[in-house]
């Protein structure tokens, strides 16, 4: 069951890893390699050109007609058919409603999951009861479970709920997750001091008390990763909504799986739908992407 | 907007490291303190929807693989015992689809884990406009699997896709991408591979900077090219967190279904004309939703839990050989 376990906890330092880019300039860290040359920077150029490439080319194709695109040598430059073209994905799919329906969905499934899971997460770190080793094997283990070995129950248990093509169908199975108590609890093992509980416990304060002003308030920077992690994860989520959820209630990746298949696919089309369902998550991370980056590291040091 | 408030985190760090939960080495006040039933309370909300809407659901799977049960008679199939794991076996769509999956599995991993360590190597020089490197060379993993396709597609495309058009400017051979065997699933494994490699070079990267540094200073008074350094200091410091993205991108690719499902553009179960980039999840998708065989597609589902099982179960064993051969 808990195949996964060791090389995880293997990798786990006990100490909280600094915020990786600002503190560890200058010394210690990251230095081992010495300076980079000019390779280095040309080839981490080149992977990065590589990265963004087919973003931009989203936004070049999306933005140009049909015949525009096809033509030799193509175009490199975006144009201004975009709006034509957002005009004509919105006609084809429900893209706004869709953006909307996945705010509400990836929502409502991160504050589930970054409430649950601190709460488990802090049970499973801190507190001693019956069980708790078998349990957190459970959960590690399922880690391992594809997602397709659940589809069908729940497709049963939502057509016999009537909550096809509802959004609660979507968001409950996901609300909680295993990686998130996994990631809680070894983030709480280190950070937060036994000393400070019991100096809670001494004062008289309830176990409930404990959680919001002791363990909540140590926790957060690692909520915030997990929030950001999860929300992620759920605004891209493609199976199970493709299951549950039909066009004519989409989150955006249904939305942008039903764009493909118009009977007439038309490229410009379709590009400028999959720009207009990716913006919001693009606009994120270019506003989090530093502390994304540095939670994923953080997660990774941790398990 | 930071994530780190600074009080919190040097409260954190301040504080004596208190190395793990281990309650037998604690004294005996603590014990008393902290073991209380409240622990299933905390617990609780996680365990009511995981039992709901995990556990329970793969248990039941199981159940429906017994049964031949198509999706418009939902509850009421019959009972036919292991017939369905008998007719998946002799089912040439499910050995294709098993094929498939290994081999897209295999051109998407091997070459995207390889590309990443070494990603890590340059990210770990000190560089100028590092957050810049790591913020996008993230970006492709922000990108949902739909959008991602629905691009590679287009760039994949015959007529005007434009890798084809590369490869006739420099005066090659356009490729027909989707229609061949080969060719598709490398299409595919790039998908995969954009996606996932700038994920798992910050994996590889958290990894090595908890590398000492006298590891490497040894090395080098040792006379050990940097090159050396990497083979003998970096790659075995990092075996653990390699096995574990090993681990987890095999447990993904088993599931691989998006990237093909989308492939074509279109949507289609198939996996192209001739089944030729059909995985195993989108055999089960096509057994359960086009062909309404529940009873089939839960039995997919069970085999391809199997073959994670088999293989993070080799994992394990030769991740322990080699740490042990290693000692």
């Amino acid at each position: 069951m808990a195949t996964l376990a060791p090389p995880v906890t293997d990798t786990g330092r006990d100490t909280p890893p600094a915020a990786p880019t600002t503190r560890r300039r200058g010394h210690r860290g990251g230095s081992k390699a010495g300076k980079p040359g000019p390779v280095t920077y040309t080839l981490l150029t080149l992977v990065a050109l590589v990265s963004i490439f087919p973003l931009y080319w989203t936004l070049v194709a999306g933005s140009h007609t049909n015949a525009e695109i096809a033509a030799t040598p193509p175009p490199f430059l975006p144009n201004a058919s975009l709006f034509d073209n957002f005009q004509a994905a919105l006609e084809q799919a429900p893209i706004g409603k869709a953006i909307l329906n996945s705010v509400l969905v990836a929502g409502s499934i991160t504050v589930g999951t970054v409430l649950f899971c601190t709460l488990a997460g802090f049970a499973f770190a801190k507190l001693q009861f019956r069980g708790k080793g078998v349990l957190l094997g459970l959960v590690i283990g399922t880690m391992m479970v594809p997602t397709q070995l659940a589809v069908i129950p729940l497709f049963m248990m939502i057509a016999e709920l009537q909550w096809v093509n509802q959004l609660q169908a979507v968001i409950l199975p996901t609300l909680v997750s295993a990686f998130g108590v996994f990631f809680m609890r070894q983030y709480l093992i280190s950070a937060l001091p036994n000393e400070l509980l019991e100096a809670g416990r001494v004062d008289g304060a309830s176990t409930f008390r404990i959680f919001w002003s002791i363990v909540v308030p140590v926790a957060r920077p690692a909520m915030a990763v997990l929030a950001m992690l999860t929300f992620l994860t759920a605004w891209n989520e493609f199976f199970w909504p493709l299951i549950a959820l039909t066009t004519a209630n989409p989150t955006v990746q249904v939305a942008l799986a039903g764009l493909g298949s118009g009977y007439v696919p038309q490229r410009s089309v379709i590009m400028a739908g999959t720009l207009l369902g990716t913006l919001p998550v693009l606009i994120v991370f270019t506003i989090l992407g530093k502390q994304i980056v540095g939670g994923i590291m953080q997660g990774a040091v941790k398990g | 907007m930071t994530i780190a408030s600074g009080t919190v985190r040097e409260a954190a760090i301040a504080a004596p490291p208190p190395r793990s939960a281990a309650p037998p080495a604690r004294p005996r006040k603590r014990r008393q303190l902290t073991r209380n039933r409240w622990g299933y309370a905390y617990v609780a909300p996680f365990f009511l929807v995981f039992a709901a809407f995990s556990l329970y659901p793969f248990m039941y799977t199981a159940w429906v693989s017994l049964h031949e049960t198509s999706l418009s008679n939902i509850n009421g199939g019959t009972w036919v015992g292991l017939e369905n794991y008998r007719d998946l076996l002799q089912s040439e769509f499910f050995w294709n689809a098993t094929r498939n999956t290994f081999t897209i599995g295999i051109l998407a991993t091997v070459p995207q884990l390889c590309m990443a360590l070494g990603l890590a190597h340059l990210l770990n020089y000190k560089l100028r406009g590092r957050t810049f490197f790591r913020t996008v060379m993230l970006m492709p993993y922000a990108t949902s699997i739909a959008a991602a396709t629905l691009v590679f597609s287009q760039l994949f495309g015959r007529d005007y896709g434009l890798i084809n058009t590369m490869l006739e400017a420099v005066g090659l051979q356009a490729i027909d991408w989707e229609a061949g065997t080969v060719s598709s699933q490398v299409a595919i494994a790039v998908i995969v591979t954009w996606r996932w490699t700038g994920y798992n070079a910050l994996i590889y990267l958290a990894a090595m900077q908890s590398i000492p540094g006298e590891l490497y200073e040894a090395a080098e008074i040792d006379g050990a090219s940097k090159w050396k350094q990497f083979l003998h200091v970096t790659i075995p410091s990092l075996r653990p967190t390699i096995l574990f993205t090993i681990v987890v991108s095999t447990i993904g690719a088993v599931q691989l279904f998006g990237e093909p499902l989308l492939f074509a553009g279109n949507g289609t179960t198939s996996g192209g004309s001739s089944g030729q980039y059909q995985t195993l999840g989108l055999l089960m998708y096509q057994q359960g939703w086009s062909n309404f065989h529940i009873g089939q597609a839960a039995t997919t589902a069970w085999a391809m839990f199997m073959i994670i099982l088999v293989i993070v179960g080799v994992n394990a064993v030769i991740g322990r050989l080699r740490a042990r051969a290693d000692r």
